[in-house]
């Protein structure tokens, strides 16, 4: 208790006014553990500078990181029907996805824009893996569906980026017939030879790799990302034995075959770019 | 006798009751006879009691009986000429699905389904009806071969799910099934799916993205099965029951929103109690559809395929 607690901390927080410490200021890398500073982060597209590690990004980030700065526009999701199973466990499915729309500020688990990478135009449907898991409802269904049909309309080619647990649980069979669905939209954008790119983003796994995530004319992924169809602990969970080395990660698709190549995220504006000129005949 | 499930324990009394009257009966004693039909007259009034109120957890246990008819006792009783073909030419054979060239109530097909074997040889055979990547590609060669010749293509659907196994992923289960699903909306011919028991997720999907599409009355089809989706959104496999029940995974649930087109009636007691009946309503199912599909030319037949998938669940 002297002058300096009592007297002069009140007046110099008065005179600097309320200060506002942001929460995550620091990231701990997942991977190799190194604290890292957000905005640091944020400049380096969200990989560790240490490791090399990919975070995983939200549907915003990955618009903002992939599309030309200004160059994009949003589409609204085609509206659907809300909640048609009713369907409730622990929880109510529209309390769920209510609770999903207030933490991501989206509409559902896909963003879908037109912009420019590299001044090329292009349509993007990019799933967001903090709504729902990035899980396949009718809703994400609806909007891969428009935008596939927008860039088969102005001949604009179509980039997906998948990060999904898979089909949507609560919204049944519905969520499964989306398989079929946006496969046919991608059928119609092949018969016009539209590119369809898909970059298999951290994490792309059933329903979403088993469709529309493995059917792309050029399949791209990032580091380490891991890709399959049966998630890891249900197949240790059946065979129960060990898994190998790098099971279901993007480097192990790439070697059995599954994907066309693996491109850092500081390359990946410019590896498309170059793909979609040589594919127009730029 | 029939294996019985849980649920029809109370006619398990019954039917023991009769058996034991039968091999007491030679015949003439009119005592025992009359008490045997009145017994019977029970035990069907007591299976048109259970049979009437299922739940859905009780119609997934029906969907997986043991008895029930798989895809080979299909084509033995509809298909004949049948030349089961082999392998996907890349890989290997998968005997989880089966299909080939036949003649189908007349009309040359080309059909194939699930086969989850029937017991513990044929089912390890088979791998329980869960299919490989080769499996799916393999369909995909037929469904090929099927639409260069003009073939009207029928797939019986029977599987609890594409397999989950390292070499599966290993050889792109994802990609397989994908490609497979893309192979059902590119052919011009006629193509029908029934579920006959177990609609199994993307397992069952990549079979049945057809012109019309059937399910069998206590057949279930699923977007994940009822343990599966209960161990992650409940956090137990034990609430398989709520799970089967919030999926709407029934044929009556289905018809209502309007995913598949009509519900194919089950003998009383299930179709593992009348498999030869169960079977000709199925047979006679696909034969007024197919012959009607077989009327429209290929680009319709492709279009309206199409169509009818983007309709579903829409506004």
């Amino acid at each position: 208790m002297n002058w300096i607690t009592n007297f002069v901390r009140p007046k110099i927080k008065a005179f600097m006014g309320k200060t506002d410490i942001p929460e995550n200021l620091w990231h701990k890398c997942p991977s190799c553990e190194q604290m890292l500073f957000a905005k640091d982060l944020e400049e380096n597209l969200h990989i560790c500078r240490h490791c090399g590690h990919h975070k995983r990004l939200s549907g915003k980030q990955r618009l903002e990181t992939l599309l030309d700065k200004g160059s994009v526009s949003r589409f609204s999701l085609p509206k659907v029907p809300l909640d048609p199973l009713k369907f409730k466990d622990s929880k109510k499915y529209i309390d769920r996805l209510k609770d999903a729309k207030q933490k991501t500020g989206g509409e559902d688990a896909l963003i879908i824009a037109e912009g420019k990478i590299n001044e090329l135009p292009v349509i993007v449907a990019i799933f967001d893996f903090d709504f729902m898991g990035g899980s396949m409802g009718p809703a994400v269904g609806e909007g891969f569906i428009f935008a596939a049909r927008l860039a088969k309309q102005r001949k604009t080619p179509f980039i997906c980026v998948s990060s999904s647990g898979g089909a949507r649980m609560q919204e049944g069979i519905l969520s499964l017939m989306q398989m079929a669905r946006t496969t046919a939209a991608i059928c119609e954008l092949k018969e016009e030879n539209i590119p369809y790119i898909v970059l298999l983003a951290d994490p792309t796994t059933g329903g979403v790799s088993a469709s529309l995530a493995m059917l792309g004319d050029i399949a791209i992924s990032e580091p380490r990302a891991e890709i399959c169809f049966t998630g890891a602990r249900v197949i240790q969970e059946t065979i129960r034995g060990t898994l190998p080395e790098g099971f279901q990660r993007a480097e192990y698709l790439l070697d059995h075959g599954m994907i066309d190549l693996i491109v850092s995220r500081h390359e990946l504006k410019n590896e498309i770019s170059k793909i979609l000129r040589i594919l127009f005949h730029k | 006798m029939t294996i019985l499930l849980d649920f029809e324990e109370p006619i398990k009394a019954l039917e023991t009751k009769i058996l034991e009257l039968k091999t007491l009966d030679s015949g003439s004693n009119m005592n025992i006879t009359s008490e045997i039909t009145k017994l019977e007259a029970k035990c069907q009034a007591q299976l048109v009691s259970i049979y009437s109120n299922l739940t859905p957890w009780q119609k997934v246990q029906i969907a997986r009986h043991p008895e029930r008819p798989q895809f080979l006792d299909y084509i033995k009783e509809l298909v004949t000429d049948f030349t089961p073909l082999s392998g996907d030419r890349v890989f290997g054979e998968d005997p989880a699905i089966i299909g080939g060239l036949g003649v189908f109530r007349g009309i040359p097909c080309m059909i194939m389904g699930h086969q989850k074997g029937t017991d513990m040889e044929s089912r390890k055979h088979h791998s329980f009806g869960m299919a490989k990547p080769e499996g799916y590609r393999k369909a995909v060669r037929l469904m090929d071969l099927a639409d260069r010749f003009s073939l009207p293509i029928i797939t019986l659907v029977d599987t609890a799910g594409a397999y989950p196994g390292i070499e599966a992923e290993e050889r792109g289960q994802a990609e397989a099934i994908a490609r497979s699903i893309q192979k059902c909306l590119e052919v011009s011919v006629p193509f029908i799916s029934v579920i006959i028991g177990e609609g199994g997720s993307g397992g069952a999907i990549a079979l049945a993205v057809a012109n019309k599409v059937f399910m069998l009355e206590n057949s279930v089809y699923s977007v994940i099965s009822p343990e599966g989706c209960a161990s992650i959104l409940w956090k137990s496999r034990n609430n398989a029951k709520e799970a089967a029940t919030a999926l709407k995974l029934s044929a009556q649930d289905l018809f209502d929103l309007k995913i598949i087109d009509a519900i194919i009636k089950e003998p009383l007691g299930g179709a593992h109690r009348s498999k030869i009946s169960t079977i000709s309503f199925v047979g006679d199912e696909i034969e007024k559809n197919l012959r009607t599909l077989m009327k429209q030319n290929g680009e319709t037949l492709l279009k309206t395929r199409r169509e009818k998938f983007y309709q579903m669940g829409s506004l």
